[in-house]
């Protein structure tokens, strides 16, 4: 049973990892987005199969969040601000698409080099979990750099923080403090990001964070 | 929960901001918010008196209680000096109504959650105010909705987000290095226990979060290379609110990195936190000072002149001792005070010029003596010379420095006289000269400026016994 619940949660970790790579080389808005909802939804299984593993009920409602807020209401939310908005839809790169997998694979195997030799003590469990989260910490980090689009930026920040929820849900026992003001701190970010999006429409008809570098205060 | 001082100090901004959000009419809210801001002061104050016991959420010690009460007091005359800023703003219809509401209610905001980051024993509570405290900044930071405030606003919010994000992935480690011997749940992310436990934590852990934090709050510090978010904030947002971002929220976070750095001083094991914020406070010390030179933008200037004065401050408690500790606290405290008078008087230097480039100010001590000499004094306290209060911590950082790390010194000497030339080549065109621009008559209150600048002068010559043995006090706890 022990062997299951391990290889179980190890998948589930895994596969948030690689839904992080599927969201790198997405060229179109709309594809990112389903990717996201699917990255949002393994987190949720994966946060929930925690949540029976520890038997630690209150992570069941971090799950839920995961999944009605992030795999559901955001995803729709950005769609429609997409439309509304007439954002075109392909997604301009700083860097090309094998040069930011190959970075990728780079960060992936320094985060398992860095994690696994420092929780060496600690449960295999808990130490798995925590290497998978600091690569799609990672991963989410390198889509903020090498994406231009301001909606692609905020996909990138948002499977940020899906790794820290899994990071989070992987220490066990761990209060609910943590895990709330998390879901919370999306939400206000979410809001903050909304509204920043339809104020720079107004101004720039773009939401292309190029447009916005011509405005750099310093040479004017 | 009783009433006691510590809760007070977060319901009043708190209740505050809920009444500014619904009250209209700029200039009553105005006046409460100047009242909502004293009133914390003086409780702030009552906490030197009476302290309450530690819980399992807030606390109050000598170290954070330095903090409190700096926090408080710069906020209460910062609302001072909103008031008559907001005023003009509201004149020159630069903000609208609605706008000035909402500015106000996120100002008490920003009070409750830099209080709560202070006051936090948990951990986790910290990381929670420190990134409410980001977004209420954020949104400021884009309240005139120009082009460039709303670049600044974003790359803030993308940095300091990041920032953030590093920052709840080492506080996580530390919940894990603490796990094995503190036992789950709520216990093991209380300061509090952390602190007397740490010792038998796995150093390996330890060392990995203290890298994340470091990173991560670090970005909130301002430390190069994380800092690009900082001048962009402090130039494009409304003048109050580089003012507390200089003088207050950038202290929090290096709050926040203190708080950790004690953990890992405890483990005999764990990597010496040190050196690293020495790398990290020399490189920004230095790089600011360069970059002050090629400035355009008042406001920017002396947003860069931050960072190099977050840098000195990260370097002398980096290099830790009681002796560096006490130049660290007090070289913060001087250069709160000093920074946010330099604010003032900028805030209003831009609003009679109606521009804040430096090209098109002159003269000024001509046209406007009270703001042009109070600006002088505010650069010439911040470059540090003698006998104000930034050349005697700045004084004590590099003495301390010397007897142990001579080189260091020697760079960290370049850096502030490289800043200093700097700033007073910017001065010279701005203070003296031909008058150049605007010359109306500058409608404001002068009381806050100098208020501060006077502490800062008496700092320099006098600094009173029971404030000294404090500050030693806290020194030597920060180890």
């Amino acid at each position: 049973m022990r062997g299951l619940t391990f290889d179980i949660a190890h998948m589930l970790a895994g596969t948030l990892v690689l839904v992080s790579f599927l969201e790198l080389y997405q060229d179109r808005l709309y594809a990112l987005l389903n990717v996201f909802a699917v990255h949002a939804f393994v987190l949720t299984l994966s946060v929930a199969w925690q949540a029976y593993v520890q038997g630690a009920p209150h992570l069941y409602v971090t799950a839920t969040i995961a999944l009605v807020f992030k795999a559901i209401i955001i995803p729709v939310a950005l769609h429609r601000i997409i439309v509304r908005l007439g954002i075109h839809r392909q997604i301009e790169k700083v860097v090309g698409v094998g040069t930011a997998m190959l970075i990728g694979m780079g960060l992936v195997a320094l985060s398992m080099v860095v994690m696994l030799r420092v929780t060496a003590g600690a449960d295999p469990l808990a130490r798995e979990d925590l290497a998978f989260a600091l690569s799609v910490v990672l991963l989410g980090l390198l889509m903020m750099v090498t994406r231009r689009n301001a909606v692609s930026q905020v996909v990138g920040f948002m499977s940020l923080e899906n790794g820290l929820v899994l990071a989070a849900a992987g220490a066990k026992g761990m209060p609910l403090v943590v895990e709330i003001s998390v879901a919370f701190s999306i939400l206000i970010a979410f809001i903050v990001i909304g509204i920043f999006l339809f104020r720079i429409r107004e101004r720039f008809d773009t939401v292309d964070l190029q447009a916005l570098d011509r405005f750099r205060g310093e040479r004017r | 929960m009783s009433l006691d001082a510590v809760t007070a100090i977060l319901l009043i901004p708190a209740l505050t901001a809920a009444v500014l959000a619904l009250l209209p009419g700029y200039r009553a809210t105005a006046r409460l918010n100047v009242l909502a801001a004293f009133l914390s002061f003086l409780t702030a104050l009552s906490l030197l008196l009476v302290r309450p016991p530690a819980g399992p959420y807030l606390h109050v010690d000598d170290l954070n209680n330095v903090f409190i009460v700096l926090t408080t007091f710069v906020g209460f005359t910062t609302s001072v000096f909103s008031a008559s800023y907001i005023d003009h703003e509201i004149e020159i219809e630069r903000l609208t109504p609605t706008f000035v509401r909402f500015y106000h209610a996120m100002y008490q905001v920003l009070m409750f959650a830099m209080n709560l980051a202070l006051v936090a024993n948990n951990i986790g509570v910290m990381w929670v105010a420190i990134e409410l405290a980001t977004l209420t900044t954020v949104l400021m930071v884009g309240i005139y909705r120009t082009h460039e405030a709303l670049e600044a606003a974003w790359k803030y919010f993308i940095l300091g987000s990041v920032g953030i994000a590093l920052a709840l992935f080492g506080t996580i480690l530390i919940y894990m290095a603490a796990r094995p011997s503190v036992g789950e749940g709520l216990d093991a992310m209380v300061w509090t226990t952390l602190i007397e436990r740490a010792a038998s934590f796995d150093p390996a852990l330890l060392n990995v979060a203290f890298v994340f934090l470091l990173l991560g709050y670090g970005t909130k510090v301002g430390l190069a290379p994380l800092h690009a978010w900082l001048p962009d904030a402090h130039a494009e947002g409304p003048t109050p609110i580089s003012a507390v971002l200089s003088g207050l929220l950038l202290n929090v976070a290096l709050y926040a990195l203190l708080r950790f750095k004690m953990l890992l001083a405890v483990h005999p094991q764990a990597l010496a936190p040190g050196p690293l914020m020495v790398t990290m406070g020399l490189i920004s010390a230095l790089f600011a000072a360069f970059m002050l030179y090629r400035r355009r933008d008042i406001k920017r200037m002396f947003a860069y002149s931050s960072i190099e004065h977050m840098g000195i401050i990260t370097f002398a408690f980096g290099m830790g001792g009681p002796l560096a500790n006490f130049a660290g606290l007090l070289h913060m405290t001087t250069h709160s005070l000093t920074k946010s008078a330099i604010f003032f008087a900028v805030g209003h230097v831009a609003q009679v010029k109606g521009t804040q480039r430096i090209a098109d100010m002159g003269g000024l001590t001509e046209t406007h003596p009270v703001l042009g000499w109070g600006l002088v004094l505010g650069v010439v306290a911040i470059a540090g010379l003698p006998p104000l209060g930034i050349f005697m911590s700045e004084f004590l950082v590099v003495t301390s420095t010397f007897a142990r790390a001579p080189w260091l010194a020697v760079l960290l000497v370049l850096a502030i006289l490289i800043g200093l030339a700097g700033l007073f080549l910017r001065l010279n065109s701005i203070a003296f000269g031909e008058p150049r621009g605007p010359t109306a008559e500058a409608k404001a209150s002068f009381v806050p400026m100098f208020a501060h600048l006077g502490l800062v002068c008496v700092a320099g010559v006098y600094m009173p016994p029971h404030l000294v043995a404090w500050f030693q006090n806290v020194a030597k706890l920060l180890g």
